[in-house]
């Protein structure tokens, strides 16, 4: 299936208005979702047999800069049946450190298991918030670590067990 | 043999036999722990491995921190492993030596800017007898380390400044 004809799909699903912006004649086809759509549209690109999306390829996450002030995640899907290819690309404002995110991601480890771990990597790194994640801790950095070292506006901490952390 | 006599004034001839038979015994069965942090550790097996043949030199590698002399720290140490690895260290018994081979556990190596997780050189954490430069160091350069340590071995005596002063640092 072409991604035109998967996009069309994906319109006779939600709504033309549901998808915020695509690019289908990339390399990799993209389409942008809002977060409230992610969940569902994930659903159904699974399980409806003329798509059956069944392998996420990876989840990862990006930091748009304090200028943009988002956050990025980016879901790249294949269907090894159909041996089609899509990417879903949603977008939330940059949770401010020690407050409550005013918006969350809907975890899709339900839908894709690898999910999970990517989930918990992008939350580590990043400090994605996921809503509906089975166990969203730290994978990578130590469980006691302060803050996540891939945003652009992270500073490294003097030090770390009584470490120096800077050279 | 060294002159251990006119180093201390404390020696006597009894004594430095001792130490070197103590000596030769040590430097002459140097046991490293069992254990790699990256790709530094592919290099400390292949130079295990029957092709190098550390156990030539008496260098086997051992599966607890309690039966090892020495801790080969080979590869990138991180925050994380940090607190392992000196525990790791606590649990040898003494006289124990730690080798740092290459770049990362030198200094940080690639790290040594950006690596927010990375400590900059495992001497932060435990004495350092011999560091191997290298990224990661050849199998030829890790025996040059091995050799190293066992001259300071060599020079060691029970009544002298122990070889590495900074041994009780940590």
């Amino acid at each position: 299936m072409t991604a035109l004809q998967i996009h069309q799909k994906l319109q006779a699903f939600l709504g033309s208005s549901s998808i915020l912006s695509a690019d289908l004649g990339a390399k990799q086809p993209w389409v942008e979702l809002s977060a409230d759509h992610l969940l569902p549209v994930c659903q159904h690109l699974h399980q409806t047999p003329s798509l059956h999306f069944d392998f996420l390829h990876s989840l990862s996450g990006v930091d748009e800069g304090l200028e943009k002030n988002t956050l990025l995640v980016v879901y790249h899907l294949s269907s090894l049946i159909h041996e089609h290819q899509l990417v879903l690309k949603v977008r939330i404002p940059r949770p401010q450190e020690g407050q409550e995110p005013s918006q969350q991601i809907p975890s899709v480890s339900s839908v894709w298991r690898a999910a999970d771990w990517h989930e918990r990597e992008a939350f580590d790194l990043l400090g994605i918030p996921f809503s509906g994640h089975p166990d969203l801790r730290r994978i990578l950095l130590p469980e006691d670590w302060e803050g996540h070292p891939l945003r652009k506006d992270y500073e490294t901490g003097d030090e770390y067990h009584g470490i120096k952390i800077d050279y | 043999m060294p002159d251990t006599h006119s180093k201390t004034g404390q020696g006597n001839v009894i004594i430095t036999k001792v130490d070197d038979l103590l000596n030769w015994a040590r430097l002459s069965s140097i046991w490293p722990m069992g254990f790699g942090l990256a790709c530094c550790a592919i290099e400390m097996m292949a130079t295990n491995a029957s092709h190098y043949d550390l156990d030539r030199i008496g260098v086997f590698p051992r599966p607890s921190p309690r039966q090892s002399d020495v801790m080969i720290v080979a590869g990138t140490v991180t925050f994380k492993m940090a607190d392992r690895i000196r525990r790791l260290y606590e649990q040898m018994a003494e006289p124990r030596y730690v080798i740092s081979m290459g770049s990362c556990s030198n200094c940080g190596g690639p790290y040594w800017e950006h690596g927010y997780h990375v400590v900059k050189g495992v001497d932060r954490i435990v004495p350092v007898d011999v560091y191997v430069p290298g990224c990661p160091p050849r199998p030829e350069a890790l025996i040059g380390g091995i050799l190293k340590l066992q001259e300071k071995i060599r020079g060691e005596s029970m009544l002298g400044p122990k070889a590495n002063p900074s041994q009780d640092r940590a």
